[in-house]
């Protein structure tokens, strides 16, 4: 990698980290319900919202009443956005004339979007109309982050929760509404009010105009020889949805090709920006929560566990899309960095953001469950594009999506604790509360029901004719499978990100990856609930000489290797018949010229 | 259950008129106030008609103009209303044949080059629409251009250098040759 390479991933990780516990500091004292310096102008619209919902903020809920309400409120949002779609021929904010989406990809669409996957099977600029546009992707991107921060949180109070509590003796997480609302209003209105604006300054586009046609400087003819003169340049309410598609590990974009599309991602500023994004509020959390659990180290040690694993990936996948395609040198094409090109593998990518831009947004995307992309995955090398594979099979943890990286991190460090526990026989106890039969159940429901869904999903799509109808990449198979691993990856993790290859938009995918996304999300997050009410109950163990501490640098690779061993091993053996084949046969070819 | 469905109603019809209406309604107006030309697709106007964006490419492959990247669009390349890329495992034939193909018409067009041809020439962006090519890439067109217009090869490089642009704040990103500019530019220099 050359220098500015580094100069590049470096300055990255460090505004990262040194926008972490400013971010996360100010997220606790909204959470805590103090004040706040948005409170002159946020205030207003929180109390007028619960008036109006009939909300009492004071009104604590236990866990079953916390995951009805949020349950509630995501098949409301569900209906809405399947609604929007079916009938957005007959709507206004139409210039385009859109007609009404498919049922089934309607629901895909629906799921996708209300459980925080944003997974696209659909091509935004041929298919949405704005009103769409902002009723259902918009506002879902708000409301699914703010799902997602909301448990997270609620997992937190039952974890420092000391009973018998002021509540009137409920075991109470919080209050669903109150953390919503707050979420929505203090953290990300006010985060994408001002990065969608800078995003405009730097060319994404912002507006309520019909498609603008221009001449082009020089015809071309299109596949059937006809003359073509002009070109129809999308337009639409861009930047306000991307500014939130970013901060709440959204990933949907208004365009096809997401953030590679230069009107959604127009510079390598606002590239850095985007990027950005996409990890800050996930490791920010990080410090929200050692700040409310009254220890920052442990939330310093969740984030350093994160850091490491993401650096490490990272660095892997640069070296390999920098190493380029070994298919291309005989042909005398240059691969090689300097100072006029940035070489490598640059199928997929775009010249803005040369290697190291396009593959750290890859990481970071795959790691957090993003799933926006300003380069095209399925053109990565095998090593490339198993990192991609590699990041989202963690489960979604290593930062993950808003919230849900944590929840899912959190359950790791339970697991954790109780496999120390079992090495020294000893009760496990995480913060003080005792880790018992009900939380590991829990526990383990998070965790595996993750890995039963992509494979029994990849297995279901590469054994039926649906399933293998629309494999883009026949040859070589092995890529061919990989697409179908990343598609049923993607949606058990509500990542959303793809190996576009695969045509996603019918009625098998539709169906089995909607499916997929909802047990993703729900069976991850009912259990993470469950446990932060099975906790609230616990009294607080005072840590005693047998106590495993939990920010410690052992704990940290502890913690690190059981997302290796538990939540990765499980793949590779669907990840040997995928990049592993395909890698081994690209080190063939290469040796056979 | 009940006691829940009118918050959940409620919340949802208040958040979605916030961040789905007034939001992006107050974006989109200080949008248009302080950055209008960037809002609208940073349009080229010339004679009071749009000739294309500063940010979307176009297709190029008259000798005598500088070639873009391979764009995977349909069903013509650089359809800016259907962006796509090629979506090609590295090891498809397809890649190979299309990259050989770039390769065939480059060394047709100019066929005493014998630089190595930089990659972001022969490779399809992801977006299909990508404005840009490196400074290696500009560069390797650089004589055809010239030879072709009859211009100066000095004349040619110093146009390429004026819509070069360096990397944001010195460090993000790459260097990059804005080609629909670069060859607005070449036009309006032969016609002088």
């Amino acid at each position: 990698m050359t220098l500015n390479g580094w100069l590049q991933l470096i300055l990255y990780f460090v505004v990262l980290i040194a926008l972490a516990k400013p971010l996360g500091a100010f997220m606790a004292r909204v959470y805590e319900g103090q004040s706040t310096r948005l409170d002159r102008i946020s205030g207003p619209l929180e109390r007028l919202i619960y008036r109006l919902s009939g909300v009492n903020p004071q009104a604590e809920m236990n866990w079953k009443t916390y995951a009805l309400a949020l349950l509630l409120f995501n098949l409301f949002g569900l209906i809405a956005v399947y609604l929007l779609q079916r009938l957005q021929g007959a709507l206004p904010l139409n210039p385009q004339g859109l007609g009404a989406v498919s049922p089934d990809s309607s629901f895909n669409t629906a799921v996708s979007f209300t459980s925080n996957t944003n997974w696209q099977g659909y091509a935004g600029e041929t298919t949405m109309s704005y009103l769409t546009q902002m009723l259902g992707m918009t506002v879902q991107n708000f409301v699914s982050a703010a799902t997602g921060m909301a448990i997270v949180v609620a997992l937190i109070r039952g974890l420092r929760a000391a009973p018998p509590l002021a509540t009137g003796g409920i075991e109470g997480v919080g209050n669903f509404w109150v953390d919503l609302t707050r979420t929505t209003l203090y953290i990300l209105l006010p985060l994408a009010l001002i990065l969608a604006v800078v995003l405009v300054s730097q060319g994404v586009v912002q507006n309520f105009n019909s498609y603008q046609t221009v001449l082009l400087l020089q015809a071309t003819v299109d596949g059937n020889g006809n003359a073509v003169t002009q070109q129809v340049l999308p337009m639409g309410p861009a930047a306000s949805q991307i500014a939130i598609k970013q901060l709440g590990t959204n990933g949907g974009g208004f365009f096809n090709v997401n953030s590679a599309h230069p009107f959604e991602n127009a510079t390598p500023l606002s590239n850095f920006l985007e990027m950005l994004s996409i990890l800050l509020i996930p490791a920010a959390l990080c410090y929200t929560f050692g700040k409310m659990v009254k220890d920052t180290r442990q939330g310093w040690a969740l984030l350093t566990a994160m850091t490491v694993v993401f650096a490490v990936m990272t660095l892997i996948a640069v070296g390999a899309e920098q190493n380029g395609n070994p298919a291309f040198t005989p042909m005398g094409v240059d691969q090689t960095a300097s100072e006029l090109q940035s070489g490598g593998n640059m199928e997929g990518k775009e010249v803005r953001n040369g290697i190291v831009n396009s593959v750290l947004w890859a990481s970071a995307t795959t790691v957090a469950s993003n799933g926006s992309v300003n380069s095209m995955h399925d053109s990565y090398t095998p090593i490339g594009g198993f990192v991609l594979l590699f990041n989202i099979q963690m489960g979604e943890v290593i930062f993950g999506g808003v919230g849900s990286g944590l929840y899912g991190m959190l359950i790791f460090a339970i697991i954790a604790v109780f496999i120390a526990g079992l090495m020294v026989g000893r009760t496990p106890e995480y913060l003080g509360k005792k880790i018992e039969a009900f939380e590991m159940k829990m526990a383990s429901i998070g965790i595996l029901v993750m890995p039963l869904t992509v494979l029994v999903g990849t297995a279901i799509g590469v054994l039926t004719t649906g399933g293998l109808a629309t494999i883009y990449n026949t040859t070589p198979a092995p890529h061919g499978f990989s697409e179908v691993l990343y598609a049923f990856t993607s949606a058990g993790n509500n990542n959303g990100s793809a190996f576009a290859g695969l045509g996603a938009n019918t009625l098998f995918y539709n169906t089995a990856l909607g499916v997929a996304m909802l047990i993703g999300r729900y069976w991850i997050a009912i259990p993470a609930l469950a446990i932060a009410g099975s906790l609230a109950g616990k009294k607080i163990v005072p840590a005693g000489p047998g106590t495993l501490p939990t920010h410690t640098p052992l704990f940290i690779v502890m913690l690190i290797g059981v997302v290796l061993l538990v939540g990765v091993l499980t793949f590779i053996p669907a990840l040997a018949l995928g990049p592993f084949v395909e890698q081994l046969m690209m080190m063939g070819q290469q040796a056979g010229q | 259950m009940r006691s829940q469905l009118r918050p959940a109603l409620a919340s949802l019809a208040l958040l979605t008129v916030l961040t789905g209406l007034v939001y992006p309604l107050i974006v989109t107006g200080i949008a248009q106030i302080v950055f209008p030309q960037q809002a609208q697709g940073s349009l080229i106007v010339k004679d009071g008609k749009a000739i294309g964006s500063e940010l979307i490419g176009q297709s190029f492959d008259d000798p005598q103009y500088f070639w873009g990247r391979l764009s995977a669009t349909e069903p013509f390349p650089y359809n800016a209303a259907a962006s796509s890329g090629s979506n090609y495992g590295p090891l498809n034939p397809a890649l190979l044949e299309m990259v050989q193909g770039r390769v065939a018409a480059l060394k047709a067009a100019d066929p005493d080059n014998t630089q190595p041809i930089p990659v972001d020439l022969v490779t399809a962006s992801g977006s299909g629409l990508d404005p840009h090519i490196s400074p290696a890439a500009a560069e390797y067109q650089v004589a055809r251009v010239a030879r072709r217009r009859g211009l100066d090869v000095s004349t040619v490089r110093q146009l390429v250098a004026q819509h070069t642009e360096g990397r944001d704040l010195a460090v993000l990103g790459e260097p990059r040759v804005n080609v629909l500019e670069l060859n607005l530019a070449l036009d309006a220099t032969a016609s002088k």
